[in-house]
């Protein structure tokens, strides 16, 4: 088990050497982007929860957010196109004694991919789901995601968005997750611990990281550059812990509310299965 | 390696071709199948999931062919033998991912038991229409394994032999069946776990820090680390080097690309000697030769024997393996004969490859079937006898109007001008 390596003062090395590929630094992601720092605290909280890194699989789509799996240094699969959970419900049904985290982006993981979220939620499948949510396809430009808001512009919608868009917190809260978070990429040190938590926690967890995407979503729609993204999210991110999940939909430039929404226990699908399992071979033995 | 006995329900069944191979899949060592319900292969799935708990495997049903095919090659990275099963709508669905496991050279078995299309088709007929899509369904250049059973008891023992070869290659195997021998009842012996052979996946036992996922031995099959080996593991559907890391636009053109790429399709290839069966019946002094696979291999029979009681020197190829095709085999028979005859259920497409190899050398004849049955042995019979009479060397494919064709296209379908 390797944990991070602490800076010595005439050493020139990356604080998080251990857990990323710096042989694939630099990274593809903008200035301004917010997904290297939901890396960060992903890559913190792995130190802090005191996991086997060995044990630990990174899952990853396709867009933006998909690359996370090339630049950790765990077991890491760049899966096709929405299929990330459907790929980690099979490692982590296959080999139930790894920790899978499904680290992907709001087009991958809602849209794509929405029917494999609900369903690996409904079966309390162990996986955590780090979905970083940038209201836009940035990979392909600035395209339309189910998480623009209304009105909002992007490349194919450039009269604004007329449909509403998926709250994330809530679907997940719906479909049976046992754990479901909300941060923006300014809360480091609350996305870091809420990520610690849900690592340690068996069944299917959900957190939604906001980050500003510099280079099209606030482009497009005249926001200013990342830096004015992160002074919006600290004017008008709200802390609500608890707060009904149907409460937390995100409108063109609303308050944000953030916060641990749910944390409740629910029978997992391989405590299930096990359970079952030793149910028939009893009944075998009769 | 031998199979564990209580993976193996040893005994002699009276079973359809779907529990038979729900059967082979567990004594093979299947640990992990996550499926889809579809007509006709259902049955298939409904064993698995009836014998697997007992067994320590796992049946899971997925919410639909995207998640199955996906989570069956996550599996395949957990270290486990894995499989899904389906028919043609759910086959489409998967086409995209069984490219990505192609890529990924995750061993995985599919059974595709195989029924009337295009789309919704015929659910409960028969149908072989799949076999063109099962080589080359998904995008690029990828190379698969495919085999086509024609009996409830090779749905059984090739279903093992998929899983060995899936294991043994790193690629994805077909089990391309068909409605009619998925539905078929007829006597299976499962034979006792210490006579079925089977094949390991070949892990990788070197320094974890040495790893490379993608640099393969002399066979040209790379060695496998599991997820949770402490490898660190980096795998992706984007083109990559040896290290299992995408390469950059401008190093495409190198020797990694051909070297990752190529490697794919040579895998298999170059040992497509060592993967191919085939049955070969009365060939040595045949002027005609029925190739043909899955059902209509066993419709074939009745055919040749028609046609052997006119005076007809006819002898049989049956495609066991389909994919990789026997290229070799076929320019080789080419030389000696008058012509080839193919029944399939499908308007040509195995027929195209035998074309491919005969290099004109011998006549080929297709006799097509549109699905939700299977030929008259009349019609081969039929075909057989023209194939014999036919002196000319004829350059296309020669399409056989069969009675059925006849009766419903006499007067045919014509372009106006």
């Amino acid at each position: 088990m390797s944990t991070l390596k602490t800076i010595k003062s005439n050493e020139v090395a990356h604080p998080m050497e251990n857990l990323l590929r710096m042989d694939r630094i630099p990274h593809i992601w903008c200035p301004g982007c917010g997904i290297g720092t939901a890396v960060t605290a992903f890559a913190s909280a792995l130190d802090k929860s005191k996991v086997d890194l060995d044990k630990v699989c990174v899952v990853s789509g396709i867009g933006c957010t998909g690359r996370v799996a090339g630049y950790v240094k765990l077991d890491s699969f760049h899966t096709t196109h929405g299929r990330a959970i459907a790929f980690a419900t099979g490692i982590t049904l296959g080999n139930p004694d790894l920790k899978v985290v499904v680290f992907s982006g709001d087009g991958d993981l809602i849209s794509i991919g929405g029917n494999h979220f609900i369903h690996a939620a409904r079966r309390n499948v162990n996986m955590l789901v780090i979905c970083v949510n940038n209201f836009i396809y940035a990979m392909t430009g600035g395209q339309v995601a189910p998480t623009t808001p209304l009105a909002t512009y992007a490349t194919t919608s450039p009269f604004g968005c007329v449909e509403p868009p998926f709250n994330i917190p809530y679907i997940a809260d719906s479909s049976g997750a046992v754990y479901v978070a909300r941060w923006t990429a300014l809360h480091v040190r609350r996305l870091t611990n809420s990520i610690t938590e849900a690592l340690n926690k068996p069944g299917f967890s959900v957190i939604e990281v906001i980050s500003p995407c510099a280079m099209y979503y606030s482009r497009i729609n005249k926001l200013g550059d990342g830096l004015d993204m992160m002074k919006f999210y600290h004017d008008n991110s709200k802390i609500k812990h608890g707060e009904d999940t149907k409460n937390l939909d995100i409108g063109f430039q609303t308050p944000i509310t953030v916060g641990k929404f749910v944390d409740r226990e629910r029978p997992t699908y391989t405590e299930s299965y096990k359970k079952w399992l030793s149910d028939i071979k009893k009944e075998k033995t009769k | 390696m031998k199979a564990e006995p209580k993976n193996v329900n040893t005994g002699i069944y009276y079973i359809d071709g779907d529990v038979a191979a729900g059967q082979g899949a567990l004594a093979a060592g299947c640990r992990f199948i996550g499926g889809y319900p579809i007509t006709p292969s259902t049955k298939a799935a409904e064993t698995f999931a009836e014998i697997a708990p007992k067994a320590g495997a796992v049946f899971i049903q997925m919410e639909d062919e995207l998640a199955s095919i996906a989570t069956i090659i996550g599996a395949s990275y957990a270290g486990v033998k894995t499989m899904t099963i389906t028919s043609g709508p759910g086959y489409s669905l998967m086409m995209e991912t069984i490219g990505f496991g192609a890529m990924l050279e995750a061993p995985f078995v599919i059974l595709n038991v195989q029924r009337g299309g295009p789309s919704t088709g015929s659910p409960t007929k028969t149908g072989q229409a799949d076999m063109m899509q099962a080589r080359w369904g998904s995008h690029g250049d990828y190379e698969i394994i495919a085999i086509a059973p024609e009996s409830p008891q090779e749905m059984f023992d090739y279903a093992i032999k998929a899983f060995n070869l899936a294991e043994k290659y790193r690629c994805p195997v077909m089990i391309m069946a068909d409605e009619c021998v998925g539905h078929m009842t007829e006597k299976v012996v499962i034979p006792k776990a210490d006579t079925i052979e089977l094949a390991t996946r070949k892990f990788y036992k070197g320094p974890k820090d040495k790893y490379l996922p993608f640099k393969p031995d002399k066979d040209l099959i790379p060695p496998m680390a599991k997820a949770g080996d402490g490898c660190n593991l980096y795998i992706t559907g984007d083109t990559h080097n040896e290290k299992g890391y995408p390469i950059s636009s401008q190093n495409l053109k190198t020797k990694t690309h051909k070297s990752t790429t190529r490697r794919l399709i040579d895998k298999i290839k170059l040992n497509a000697d060592k993967i191919i069966e085939l049955k070969e019946e009365g060939i040595e002094d045949a002027d005609i030769i029925v190739v043909s696979y899955g059902i209509s291999s066993r419709v074939a029979v009745k055919g040749i024997e028609l046609a052997r009681e006119k005076g007809i020197k006819v002898g049989s190829l049956r495609l066991i393996t389909v994919w990789p095709f026997p290229d070799k085999k076929i320019a080789e028979l080419a030389k000696n004969i008058k012509a080839f005859v193919i029944p399939e259920i499908n308007y040509g497409q195995v027929v195209f490859d035998v074309e491919r190899c005969a290099h004109g050398e011998a006549n080929v004849v297709l006799i097509p079937h549109g699905g939700a049955g299977v030929h008259h042995p009349e019609d081969i019979s039929d075909a057989i006898e023209y194939a014999d009479r036919e002196n000319k060397k004829i350059e296309k494919i020669i399409e056989w109007k069969t009675k059925l064709e006849k009766l419903i296209f006499e007067k045919g379908f014509k372009l106006k001008e």
